[in-house]
């Protein structure tokens, strides 16, 4: 166990430096921010101030190096545009962010997993068929249509539901949340239910497929023939026998969900980081994007090591044979 | 000896888009308390279904359509399903081919011991421990109580299929199907298992069916064998007749093609064709199209005969036993 989560760091390690150097090469091939930063008046001296102090006249290697070198001390550089520490601002988006996207993901996978069990189980009952049509129709709409068509029902023609905004926050930990008090929970409800919609169908997709599988395994059939019951059976024996997919799309879902969580927060005027990054990339805030990346790969990254640490977890199989892949 | 088992005309049919298949048709046999008996038929044939029939564990699109299964005297055909599933694993159990396949690979077999065991007893975690470890060390299993903490992919598959003994047993059921339970295993494993089988039968005074589509496994621990076709019991004897003096042609074709029948550098006789779709049975015997005594008297289906211990259904029987038993 300890060889894997060595290996696995080792990997991580060289995973983030790769990357590092890929999004900073990238963004610096987007374009130049100094005609953005510097007002259009300024003099040909306050330019040329301005390029020296953000460090634009070295060549390439040098700003990453610096830039990795900062990193590396916990220094993700200042924002050109808001002229304060990139860290500070996008951490003061994420909580935005991290509670709409954890509520969504988690509403799809609880309501997906069971109904996608329950289409598995019964696969041929109407309510099934009513389940599964609903995933299909998941799929096929886009998102922003139907952010706009909740937007409509709930929030323009029947007036429940406000159509934007984070609403009244709660300060935890010098952290404010919206899911903390009722006004915050009720601007969550149709961000995070649009945010939800094709996580929802995909994971009832999955745990229908995989239950279907299960059901008709000789592990389920020896069970029933051992006399347990079709509850406990579900449980102890199906619901293990399902969750490695489920885990691993979990773990997709919320990494990308986390990052590109783009075109809800647009629509509902979540104040998150979606809308941070995409500000900044209008204006070439180039320190923003490149620390935005680079974060969103390091969750990657974490995520996809959480995830092996619980298939290892559920799967003796991993644990004590395939530590080398 | 009084029957814990008896089966009288069973019928079990799958009601597909395809049409109906009737996997088993009119079977009727009842089984000796301690009694082992062999089931014996190519693939396909309704054994599996047979087995499954018995426990009541059809699943649409199939159903038991007709006849009666009395298990220690109760009928289980037309039982509530919880009333089913309180004596499964208690009163009648099963095991499977594949014990790769029928243990959860995720759960340790003491996890899945305990689960077999709460589905009919409330035990303290101790006493639990200590019956399963009990019931390994029945089944040969060294260093028992070590090995609950174990996961399956951690036996053999001779030891795996112990376990998954160990478990059809913990309840001492009166009767255990065992469906092809050494046909996944090594030749030399699989001669153990049936040894064991049959001393743990004895011991336990559990009747077993043992399901096969090898005679020559069957008749190594059965003491009598119901052949199966296509749905029916065709003919019925004690192992010992049965494989000196068969008297239905698909069990000489059995015979016939079991290695050890034929001499050293003879070819093996395989039965030519194969066995009809269950979806489209010829009429009268189903074994016509592949049987070489078979003439227009075939065309009906055949009568069960029973006569001195053995019953058939053929026309043309091969030999006719007396009335006292003995084959002529
Ligand atoms: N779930 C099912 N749906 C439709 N037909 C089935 C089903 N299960 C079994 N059958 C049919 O029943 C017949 C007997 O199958 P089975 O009992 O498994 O044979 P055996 O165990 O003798 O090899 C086969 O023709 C098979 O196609
Ligand atoms: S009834 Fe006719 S076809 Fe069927 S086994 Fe007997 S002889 Fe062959
Ligand atoms: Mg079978």
């Amino acid at each position: 166990m300890l060889a894997f989560i060595v290996q696995r760091a080792l990997q991580a390690i060289l995973v983030m430096a790769v990357m590092s150097v890929i999004v900073f090469v990238g963004v610096y091939a987007v374009g130049n921010p100094v005609d953005i930063v510097i007002p259009p008046d300024a003099t040909i001296a306050m330019r040329e101030e301005v390029i020296r102090r953000l460090g634009l006249d070295l060549p390439l290697w040098k700003q990453y190096g610096i830039f990795a070198w900062n990193l590396l001390h916990g220094d993700f550089g200042r924002s050109f545009v808001y002229n304060m520490p990139v860290l500070e601002l996008i951490g003061g988006r994420l909580p935005a962010t991290l509670e709409l996207v954890l509520i969504s993901i988690l509403f799809a996978t609880v309501v997906g997993v069971s109904l996608g069990i329950y289409a598995g189980v019964k696969p041929d009952s109407l309510l099934s068929k009513l389940i599964m049509g609903l995933s299909i129709l998941g799929f096929s709409v886009p998102s922003f249509w139907v952010g706009l068509i909740l937007i409509l029902t709930f929030a323009v023609s029947l007036g429940i539901l406000p159509a934007g905004g984070r609403g009244e926050t709660v300060t935890v930990f010098g952290v404010p949340w919206s899911f903390l008090t009722l006004n915050g929970l009720s601007h969550i409800v149709l961000p995070a239910l649009n945010l939800a919609l094709f996580k929802l169908a995909m994971m009832i997709r999955l745990a229908r497929a995989g239950t279907r599988e299960a059901m008709l395994s000789d592990t389920v059939k020896f069970a029933r023939a051992a006399g347990l019951s079709e509850a406990t059976i579900l449980r102890r024996h199906v619901l293990k026998l399902i969750s490695i997919p489920i885990i691993t799309v979990f773990g997709l879902e919320l990494g990308s969900t986390l990052a590109f969580a783009v075109v809800t927060e647009t629509i509902f005027s979540w104040p998150g980081v979606g809308k941070l990054i995409i500000d900044s990339i209008t204006v070439l805030d180039r320190p923003v994007m490149v620390a935005y990346l680079v974060l969103t790969a390091f969750l990657f990254v974490m995520i996809n090591f959480t995830v092996d640490l619980v298939f290892a977890a559920i799967d003796p199989r991993i644990r004590s044979g395939r530590q080398s892949a | 000896m009084t029957a814990v088992l008896e089966v009288r005309d069973l019928r079990t049919e799958f009601f597909t888009a395809a049409g109906t298949v009737r996997a088993v048709n009119d079977v009727s046999f009842s089984l000796d308390e301690g009694e082992i008996i062999g089931l014996v038929g190519e693939s396909g044939s309704g054994k599996s279904v047979t087995g499954f029939s018995l426990l009541g564990l059809i699943d649409a699109p199939g159903r038991i359509t007709g006849g009666s299964v009395r298990l220690n005297g109760s009928e289980l055909v037309g039982m509530s399903r919880g009333e089913l599933r309180r004596r499964r694993g208690r009163e009648i159990a099963m095991i499977f081919q594949d014990p790769i396949a029928t243990l959860n690979p995720l759960l340790t077999i003491g996890q899945q011991m305990g689960l077999a065991l709460s589905a009919h007893e409330r035990l303290s975690p101790k006493a639990t421990e200590d019956r399963c470890t009990e019931a390994l060390e029945r089944v040969g299993i060294p260093s028992a109580r070590a090995r609950l903490k174990s996961y399956p992919h951690e036996f053999s598959g001779g030891m795996r299929q112990r376990v998954a003994i160990a478990i059809a047993l913990l309840h001492r059921p009166k009767v255990i199907v065992a469906d092809e339970p050494t046909t996944a295993l090594d030749v030399s494993i699989q001669a153990q298992i049936v040894t064991e089988m049959k001393m743990l039968a004895r011991e336990f005074g559990v009747a077993m069916i043992w399901i096969s589509h090898d005679l020559a496994v069957v008749s190594g621990i059965a003491s009598r064998i119901l052949v199966m076709y296509a749905g029916r019991i065709v003919e019925t004897g004690t192992a010992a007749e049965v494989l000196r003096n068969p008297i239905h042609p698909y069990t000489r074709g059995l015979l016939d093609s079991m290695p050890h029948a034929t001499r050293p550098g003879e070819m093996l006789r395989q039965i030519p064709g194969s066995m009809p779709s269950m979806l489209s049975l010829p009429p009268g015997c189903a074994f016509a199209p592949r049987c070489p005594r078979a003439d227009a008297a075939c065309t009906a289906v055949p009568e069960l005969v029973q006569q001195g211990g053995r019953s058939w259904r053929c026309v043309h029987p091969l030999t006719q036993p007396d009335h006292e038993g003995a084959t002529a």
